[in-house]
């Protein structure tokens, strides 16, 4: 036995909507956690990263024991967080004698893992740190410029995968209009080796030239960082085939119209073959039934014999 | 969309990728590198800005506006797309027999008050429900209510509305595209007839539960291996919360023990003794103990026996459960065992039940 539940009130019920899959993605929420130990560099990271997407952001306070995202069961615990929260980036912050000052930054698909990528963060300076004209700083929320320097992005897998989950992480929402004066920041990513990238926020001043475009000039603000990858994990192939998949908007075809300069414009209908048998025919006349059709050919062969026989006897007298 | 040779522009994520630069030897100082990362930064930004301020841009009265084209570097879904709803049986019907539908209006006339009355709701137009008089036809059953016929009709309604409605919900979810905001649970059976309530169990209650099961085995519960994790038992084998009191010892008159009989007997005897001690009630268990013993024993046939007198006041008093406190809070000796002292004189609790 089965029954049908649907949230009591209208806000409930429009908060799973916002959750539900759609079409169109626009922007992904970030989870921030922390596991059982943390360094004061790591605090400061974990909390410098919130800043960065507030409005997108999730951030838990507490510790979380039982989080181990490379191992096999330690995931469950990320998936119902995910789920909860509807986030599906996450940050993950630790600090062992073996990895200190650890970052898991992980994709989430469908609230399952789908990617992650072990960094260590090393140089750490924070975005208080920094001294620059106020005026110049970034407003939340802004969509930012992001320059990845570097030839190891393309040589180097772990790169590579880092470079996609960087993007992912820092552009925000995917938007179709954009206000030009509202650009104020850009992080630039550098590969100063092949495990170390140098990651740093600028706020963006558009100084007057000549012509349309202005003349960009960058001033170091946010916290500045060096990523030093230590493991990853990529999707499997069926996963990634299908997380990767896109949805086209099908143009629309005008077909069978045709333009004449004699005519103009001409249109073709194409009828499809009547279905007599399968068409809603509300009332089946009388005469149409078959057992009627039968019984009434039975019923004239019978006269017909019988007219003939009565005929034989007639002749027989 | 490639516009210098060095930089890969994606406009739709404004981001620039520069993967020709080589870094042939690492700065020697941070600042020298931080320098340098931001140089190049410009020029990357530069190179986007380029393209970006190109762009048809609208006024408007923030700024300029300008529609960016879609992001070209791919990056994973975060959920999966959504699976097209499949058509109910209605629709089905209604696409093969051509039956559009129709937009109504929220308001329509109604003819037995002459007024314009919403279509739907409380005080509807053309309410069919809320006719005062129902014409009486030939095929009409003599005994039966044609008003009450009328409600059990809607409810049957009801009833197969929304049973195909739930066959709907079930062809979808069979598809995985259910709606997002119902979710199909279900039903405990009903108990044939009553209305059975879900009883939800608490966390306590498991505990209890658990715990008895625990305790179920030959000694107890007591040498079992535990899971990780799970906690000892609440109840531990001492059920006696006040021990025997020890009979000797103390170097004053009175022993502990003696101190607490004297204690009860004090309460029971004094002024207030009539509201500690219901008499009526224990002078009734003691004649209804006595009547028992009695009929245990072979009876004698006189009826007129001279221990068979009637007796007053066989209904029970109700208990004063207020003021019938004799004992302190911490023992558990019951009530009636105290109230037989007094009378208990010869027979000892050892001599019932034969």
């Amino acid at each position: 036995m089965l029954r049908v539940k649907t949230p009591q009130k209208a806000r409930a019920r429009r908060e799973l909507e916002k959750r539900a899959p759609k079409l169109i993605e626009t922007g992904k929420k970030t989870l921030i956690l922390h596991g059982m130990k943390t360094s004061a560099v790591l605090n400061a990271v974990l909390s410098d990263i919130y800043h960065l997407k507030k409005e997108s952001a999730v951030k838990f306070s507490r510790r979380n024991k039982d989080v181990c995202p490379f191992e096999n069961g330690g995931e469950t615990s990320l998936e119902f967080f995910s789920h909860q929260t509807d986030c599906s980036l996450f940050v993950y912050g630790s600090h062992t004698k073996k990895r200190p000052d650890n970052l898991v930054i992980g994709r989430m698909y469908d609230h399952h893992i789908y990617d992650l990528i072990e960094v260590g963060v090393e140089n750490f300076k924070r975005m208080d740190s920094f001294s620059y004209d106020k005026k110049l700083s970034p407003r939340v929320g802004s969509k930012p410029f992001i320059c990845f320097i570097g030839d190891g992005f393309d040589n180097v897998e772990e790169l590579k995968h880092l470079k996609e989950v960087l993007l992912d992480l820092l552009r925000g929402e995917v938007v179709e209009k954009l206000n030009l004066a509202g650009l104020d920041r850009v992080y630039l990513c550098t590969a100063t080796s092949s495990k170390k990238v140098f990651l740093t926020q600028c706020a963006l001043r558009l100084k007057k030239s000549g012509t349309v475009v202005p003349r960009t000039e960058l001033v170091e603000v946010g916290p500045s960082m060096d990523l030093v990858v230590r493991r990853h994990r990529l999707p499997n192939d069926s996963l990634r085939k299908e997380a990767m998949r896109v949805v086209r908007d099908q143009p629309k075809k005008d077909k069978n119209i045709q333009q004449d300069t004699l005519r103009g414009k001409v249109g073709k209908i194409n009828i499809p073959d009547q279905k007599v048998g399968d068409s809603f025919v509300p009332n089946k006349t009388k005469g149409v039934k078959r057992e009627r059709r039968e019984a009434k050919l039975k019923k004239e062969e019978k006269e017909g014999t019988e007219h003939a026989s009565k005929r034989q006897k007639e002749d027989a007298e | 969309m490639e516009t210098e040779t060095q930089f890969q522009v994606d406009l739709g994520n404004l981001m620039a990728v520069d993967l020709h630069h080589q870094f042939h030897s690492i700065p020697s100082s941070r600042e020298e590198l931080v320098k340098e990362c931001i140089a190049k930064g410009t020029e990357l930004v530069q190179a986007i800005a380029n393209n970006l301020f190109n762009l048809p841009s609208t006024e408007d009265i923030e700024g300029p506006l300008v529609k960016l084209p879609p992001p070209t570097t791919r990056l994973p879904r975060e959920k999966h797309i959504p699976k097209p709803k499949p058509p109910t049986k209605w629709e089905l019907f209604a696409k093969a027999k051509g039956i559009k539908n129709r937009k109504k209006d929220k308001i329509a006339y109604d003819e037995s008050s002459e007024t314009w009355k919403r279509r739907y709701g409380y005080d509807r137009a053309n309410d069919e429900d809320n006719v005062p008089i129902i014409e009486a036809k030939m095929t009409d059953v003599p005994g039966e209510d044609p008003f009450a016929k009328r409600q059990q009709d809607k409810k049957k309604r009801v009833e197969k509305q929304d049973k195909n409605r739930l066959q709907n919900l079930k062809q979808a979810a069979k598809v995985g595209a259910l709606p997002s905001h119902v979710q199909l649970a279900a039903t405990r059976l009903p108990i044939t007839g009553t209305q059975a309530a879900p009883q939800k169990v608490t966390k306590d209650e498991l505990g209890d539960v658990a715990g008895i099961a625990a305790t179920a085995t030959a000694s107890g519960g007591k040498f079992d291996k535990k899971l990780p994790g799970e906690k000892p038992g609440k109840h531990k084998g001492k059920y006696r919360t006040v021990c025997f009191l020890p009979v000797i010892g103390g170097k004053g008159i009175h022993t502990q023990e003696q101190e607490q009989t004297d204690k009860i007997l004090n309460k029971l005897i004094s002024k207030n003794s009539h509201e500690m001690l219901n008499v009526n009630k224990a002078v009734n268990m003691y004649n209804v103990k006595k009547d028992k013993k009695r009929n245990n024993r072979p009876e004698k046939s006189s009826a007129t026996s001279s221990q068979l007198k009637p007796r007053k006041n066989l209904q029970k008093k109700p208990y004063n459960k207020g003021s019938s406190k004799p004992f302190d809070k911490g023992s558990k000796k019951p009530f009636n065992k105290g109230s037989k002292r007094p009378f208990n004189k010869g027979s000892s609790n050892k001599g019932r039940g034969k």
